[in-house]
């Protein structure tokens, strides 16, 4: 993929975490001509892994790069900074930009500029329906062909059941899945919050746990009925996990994501942060109980993928009154490290049940073949320190969406270099472009 | 306090010291020269993003009373229409001077927005669904006034408390005072998760005006309908309107307010708004001396003998 300056690695004493393999155990890994290698090399560079963790192709099928169209919150240079910084090695883009990216040049336009900019691997997410407008289909199959990985009409849900019927039917044949944005916009409608009684109390406008579940609800039996690959995008109601352990106990193509801030947050922040629209996320921050219910289906493995649905804003825009910001968080500068306080600080899951789901997890809803650290495998990798304790500032992002209520979070746990085809994109918090 | 922003949270003894200070500033309304200089060479912005009559103009008059000058910004003809952001066109008049800034918007949590721009108060004269804090200190003054402490009292609130930005900050307010609060409305406009608060909640006015010493009403707003979330304004009336029958229900000297403005014959009959019973005229005349008071407490004081 990208061209190296540097041809061989010796990465030294690291602890491997491998969920490809099911592999954690101290070994060196070799790198040479961007794949890993089976044999030692005598002109490597040795990077000194004590102390770290060495996990392969961590990968966050949920961004926003907002490119093209939208480059004043994020493009596909800054975004791929982002990524990089955050330790991740690929990412799936959601096609709600502008335009759409709803028709196979568009894919392939995303994917070469990835190419040029050698940071991150780019696999675009084409829209379900023309113009993400929720009325024709739009051309999945000569996307996927074009490289795109999945289809979603991200931020805007498909609501009309004969199109999902459609959309799902195809699924199957393309092989790809469908990620649905599950809300009824009805029941969401006047909504910039969790409905409870944190909203109740700021009079804030509410949106019921159940505008997302009615739907996912509806999906599942859309997926029983056509067969079709559902993943729904960004889940975070009790409703949703029932209808996902439905799916799963028929034996359907259904899977999950949880995006980190609904672990990691309740709605009560919304009160913390006294109507900073940092907060504002949809679907929204929910309450205690419900963050207990997304964090046991994570532990249970329910849900088999966690990704960060990065959302970047402009900070004008996240400044205006709370019903008139846009919902979103710039979630990929903290993925790791909120996952790795969340799940390892409290010892929750085993560092290899937690970077499956961001590893093994989305490759398998993906479908992408990819088998770790093995010789041969192309050497896509992030060296993560466990320990480090840090403090979040979004000035220091390199994504230009400073938005996150995770602003002066303590957190434990960071990438300390990334690695793209052979090629460091990240050393030390620095990412090399 | 340097501003007032929501009476969430507000100390009780704060609510008393400006309901005992309104009732002492409430009296300049019966002099015939109504002027005092506390407040002289003080600038006030009043910025309403909302139509208002009476809250703006109350505040304008509590604000001369006291000496200070006064502006007006309003949505329509401003450069906020233009695209200038609010912050822009407060931290502008902060430049011009102004030492305070009232404002009214339609969204819940602009004031504590705005609070964190200026560095002078903010005093929040309504925003969206969230609170109307001199709304909720005029409404216990107006109970104290006529039934003496409102911590002995049980009162209800009927309508739409879900949207109701009067109906939370009259809950603060006369639950920090001891009163026994009472929410009546049909369930889609009830706050269901007040009952962890321990106020009541019920969906039926003969049940919930049982045994209360007032009756707060609040408007019914058109845009319900057609939200669905009634089917009409007449059966409205019919099962939770404040009626002749209905005022029965409740205590035989409960008296009855109104935040207005009113929809007669809708959530209350003319027959209760026109009697004895009810206290509207009372509560606007409060209005003024409960935003003197606030006024006062924000930006008397040091200025007062100069």
């Amino acid at each position: 993929m990208m061209n190296s300056e540097r041809t061989a690695y010796r990465i030294q004493g690291a602890r491997v975490i491998d969920p490809f393999r099911n592999f954690d155990g101290v070994t060196d890994v070799w790198v040479k001509d961007g794949r890993i290698a089976g044999q030692p090399e005598p002109d490597a560079e040795v990077v000194n892994g004590d102390g770290l963790w060495l996990v392969p192709r961590l990968l966050d099928m949920h961004v926003h790069f907002r490119d093209p169209g939208l480059e004043y919150k994020e493009d596909l240079e800054s975004g791929s900074k982002a990524a990089a910084a955050g330790g991740f090695t690929a990412v799936c883009t959601m096609p709600n930009t502008q335009p759409v990216i709803d028709i196979p040049s568009l894919v392939q336009w995303q994917i070469e500029r990835s190419r040029q900019l050698g940071l991150v691997r780019i696999w675009p997410i084409g829209a379900i329906t023309k113009g993400e407008a929720g009325r024709e289909l739009a051309e999945m199959y000569q996307m996927a062909q074009a490289g795109a990985v999945g289809f979603s009409d991200d931020g805007h849900p498909v609501a009309d059941s004969r199109l999902m019927r459609a959309a799902l039917s195809y699924s199957a044949a393309v092989g790809k899945p469908i990620i649905q944005h599950a809300e009824d916009s009805r029941l969401a409608l006047g909504g910039v919050m969790h409905e409870g009684a944190v909203s109740q109390q700021m009079g804030l406008g509410g949106i019921p746990a159940e505008a997302e579940s009615v739907m996912v609800w509806r999906d599942v039996e859309l997926a029983g009925l056509t067969q079709g690959i559902l993943h729904v995008a960004h889940i975070s109601s009790p409703g949703s996990l029932e209808a996902l352990r439905y799916a799963r106990n028929r034996g359907l193509r259904v899977t999950a994501e949880i995006a980190p801030h609904h672990l990691f947050l309740t709605d009560e922040a919304v009160r913390e942060w006294n109507y900073s629209p940092l907060t504002k996320v949809n679907p929204p921050l929910r309450p205690a109980q419900v963050q207990q219910a997304l964090i046991d289906a994570v532990r249970s493995g329910l849900v088999g993928v966690l990704a960060s649905d990065h959302a970047p804003h402009h900070a004008d825009e996240k400044a205006a009154p709370y019903d008139e910001a846009p919902f979103g968080i710039s979630g990929l500068e903290t993925f790791l490290g909120s996952v790795i306080t969340l799940f390892l600080g409290q010892g929750l899951l085993s560092p290899l049940e937690l970077f499956a789901k961001i590893t093994s997890g989305p490759h398998d809803v993906l479908r992408v073949a990819y088998g770790g650290l093995v010789p041969g495998q192309e050497a896509d990798l992030t060296l993560i320190d466990p320990r480090v304790q840090w403090t979040v500032d979004p000035r220091t992002f390199y994504s230009k969406g400073r938005n996150t209520p995770l602003e002066g979070s303590r957190l434990t746990g960071r990438a300390v270099a990334t690695m793209v085809g052979g090629r460091f994109t990240m050393r030390d918090q620095e990412v090399l472009g | 306090m340097r501003d007032l922003l929501a009476l969430q949270n507000l100390p009780a003894q704060d609510i008393r010291d400006i309901l005992d200070l309104s009732q002492n500033l409430g009296e300049i309304l019966d002099r015939p020269i109504k002027k005092l200089p506390t407040l002289r060479g003080k600038a006030i912005v009043n910025l309403f993003f909302e139509p208002s009559t009476r809250t703006r103009n109350s505040f304008e008059l509590a604000a001369k009373y006291l000496g200070a000058d006064v502006i007006n910004v309003q949505k329509s003809g401003s450069s906020v229409e233009k695209g200038e952001t609010l912050w822009d066109t407060a931290t502008n008049l902060r430049q011009m001077g102004i030492d305070a800034a009232i404002i009214r918007h339609q969204v819940s949590g602009v004031p504590e927005q705005l609070a964190g721009v200026l560095d002078v108060p903010v005093i929040n004269a309504g925003d969206g669904s969230h609170e109307h804090p001199t709304q909720g200190l005029l409404d216990v003054l107006t109970l104290r006034q006529a039934k003496g402490d409102v911590g002995q009292l049980k009162v209800a609130i009927v309508g739409d408390v879900l949207h109701s930005r009067v109906a939370r900050s009259d809950i603060w307010a006369m639950r920090a005072l001891g009163a026994q609060v009472v929410l009546i409305g049909p369930a889609s406009l009830l706050p269901e998760s007040y009952r962890e608060l321990g106020v009541e909640v019920t969906t039926d006015l003969r049940e919930g005006l049982a045994g209360v010493d007032a009756v707060q009403v609040l408007r019914l707003q058109k845009e319900r309908q057609s939200g669905g979330e009634i089917p009409s304004q007449w059966e409205y009336r019919a099962r939770w309107g404040l009626t002749a029958e209905s005022l029965g229900w409740a205590k035989p000297d409960a008296v009855v307010l109104h935040p207005g403005p009113q929809n007669r014959g809708v959530e209350i009959d003319s027959d209760i708004l026109d009697s004895e019973r009810a206290l509207v005229r009372q509560q606007v005349r409060n209005g003024v001396a409960v935003r003197m008071a606030v006024l006062f407490r924000l930006l008397g004081g040091a200025h007062d003998e100069q």
